[in-house]
């Protein structure tokens, strides 16, 4: 039925269902305008879209940002790096025998279902304010959706083709790379995509609880000096630079899964 | 090898109790660890932890900042539930909704809510309801996307037949829709709640008067591991249980209609 809809007025309602979400964005920045600039609202409450515009030129032309979003990057890379090497690791070895993925998986699953967060203070305590916390905690929360991952990937390739590929005599080399690696690729990038989005969340995340810098200590720092417009500037610098970046992951992503 | 030992070596390898094993193998590290090789400023061994848990509780303020958490753990759920429902549902229904309203769904979704988290704080202030309104942000975006996802994956087939036979609006949501939401509705109930445990112990840990955000706040000011560890333990079981409850609702609600 939906691909008769389509056939039938797709292209129209494309069009008015593009028209909706632009409308809505004109009508929220419009609205925004009037609230700050009309209305009255209070400036500390809600900045005028303007001036915080403005900042965000400010901020990009005077290239400000480029030494907390090195911080952050950095870490970020780092916290992926540790995740990724040691979750696809541990994953695959637990995937080898269907005993220890009964074993080991229930346990990642178990501790994946508790907010990690709330190990920050713990973090904190152990390694301080600087980069190695947010290293810390981020490697950490992005270790569970990866390692599980390898897990369901490697360990739920078709016996048949195992059995098949040994029949003919592949060696442990071979099996590994035609026929295991390409049949859970997929699944694992899956996982390091989730991995490194929730990497970037928690390592901004406990920027913004407790550092010394980094973009989400740069937040913080300019709302507890109550400077609104450039506040506003650095939030929407920081979506941007998440959304470029799981733009790029999800791009990477797609492109592994063509040719595993 | 004994009748016996062979029976006792097939037990103790079953995997549950291999788990346990290996749960109590990193217990037995961390005890080790913590006594002899880590300054105990930092770290304190398990034993301790576990017997200083009262005096975690016995510390001024401790227990009723857990229930603040708590409470506001529950209304942050209740609402997201609520909200989702409403949204999801309005959405859902109608084609050109969704069709126009997702993609806007999907980009708030897909912006990091943390990075707002200092305005939830200037509007709503340091009180309950900034950590109730970060909860809502966080809990609230799965439960829509699943109920728009349950509602879109009725079969057509069901809804023509009904409508055919004379069925009123409110009689093809009573007795079509409703019940092919129910799985996706309680699949999504898990997914807020531990958005909503994210978000809410997010806010707190940001700042906190009263909930447990201080009490970790203090305790790792003051370099106290055993009681930092032990309140960590205690919400981390918390979370664990309220997991555990959305899940087992999942699980006996959320698939009928494969009997």
């Amino acid at each position: 039925m939906k691909a008769a809809t389509d056939q039938h007025q797709g292209g129209r309602q494309a069009l008015a269902s593009h028209a909706v979400q632009v409308c809505f964005l004109l009508v929220l920045i419009v609205l925004w305008f009037l609230a700050t600039n009309r209305w009255g609202v209070n400036r500390l409450l809600l900045p005028d879209p303007v001036a915080v515009f403005w900042e965000l030129w400010d901020i990009l032309k005077s290239g400000e940002f480029v030494g907390d979003l090195r911080i952050t990057l950095t870490e970020l890379a780092a916290a992926f790096a540790i995740s990724a090497t040691s979750g696809v690791t541990a994953g695959y070895l637990v995937s080898r025998s269907q005993y220890r993925i009964r074993v080991f998986e229930p346990l990642f699953a178990g501790i994946y279902s508790i907010p990690i967060i709330l190990f920050l203070p713990l973090y904190v305590l152990f390694f301080g304010l600087g980069p190695a916390s947010k290293i810390a905690l981020g490697a950490t929360i992005s270790f569970f959706p990866i390692v599980l991952s390898t897990i369901a990937g490697f360990g739920t390739v078709d016996k048949l083709l195992v059995t098949a590929a040994r029949s003919m005599g592949a060696s442990d080399y071979q099996l590994f790379r035609h026929v295991l690696l390409p049949a859970a690729f997929p699944v694992v990038l899956t996982g390091m995509r989730m991995g490194f989005t929730v990497a970037l969340l928690s390592i901004i995340g406990s920027e913004t609880i407790a550092s010394l810098a980094g973009l989400g200590h740069r937040i913080v720092h300019l709302a507890e000096a109550m400077e609104m417009p450039r506040m506003f500037a650095y939030i929407a610098f920081v979506v941007a630079i998440a959304a470029i970046l799981n733009l790029i992951i999800s791009r990477l992503e797609a492109r592994g899964r063509r040719r595993p | 090898m004994t009748q016996a030992a062979a029976t006792l070596r097939h037990v103790l390898l079953r995997p549950g109790i291999a788990r346990i094993g290996v749960v109590v193998l990193l217990l037995v590290v961390w005890e080790i660890a913590a006594r002899r090789l880590v300054d105990p400023m930092f770290l304190s061994p398990p034993s301790r932890v576990l017997m200083s848990l009262q005096a975690v509780f016995e510390t001024k303020g401790v227990p009723a900042a857990v229930l603040t958490t708590l409470w506001e753990l529950a209304i942050a759920f209740v609402l997201s539930v609520a909200i989702g429902l409403g949204v999801g549902l309005a959405v859902g229904l109608q084609p050109f909704a969704r069709a126009s309203v997702m993609p806007i769904i999907l980009l708030l979704y897909g912006t990091p809510q943390i990075t707002i988290l200092p305005l939830f704080i200037l509007y709503f202030g340091i009180g309950a309801a900034s950590k109730i309104a970060f909860g809502v942000s966080h809990g609230v975006f799965p439960i829509i996307l699943a109920i728009v996802a349950g509602v879109q994956n009725i079969k057509p087939i069901l809804l023509t037949s009904a409508k055919s036979m004379g069925a009123s609006r409110w009689q093809i949501f009573r007795w079509v829709i409703f019940p092919h939401m129910i799985p996706s509705f309680f699949a999504g109930m898990r997914l807020g709640m531990t958005g909503v445990l994210l978000g809410v112990l997010l806010a707190e840990l940001y700042v906190s008067t009263a909930g447990i955000g201080y009490f970790t706040n203090l305790f790792t000011q003051n370099f106290d591991p055993t009681r930092l560890l032990g309140l960590i333990a205690v919400l981390a079981a918390m979370a664990i249980a309220l997991n555990e409850i959305v899940r087992r609702a999942e699980a006996h609600f959320g698939r009928w209609h494969e009997d």
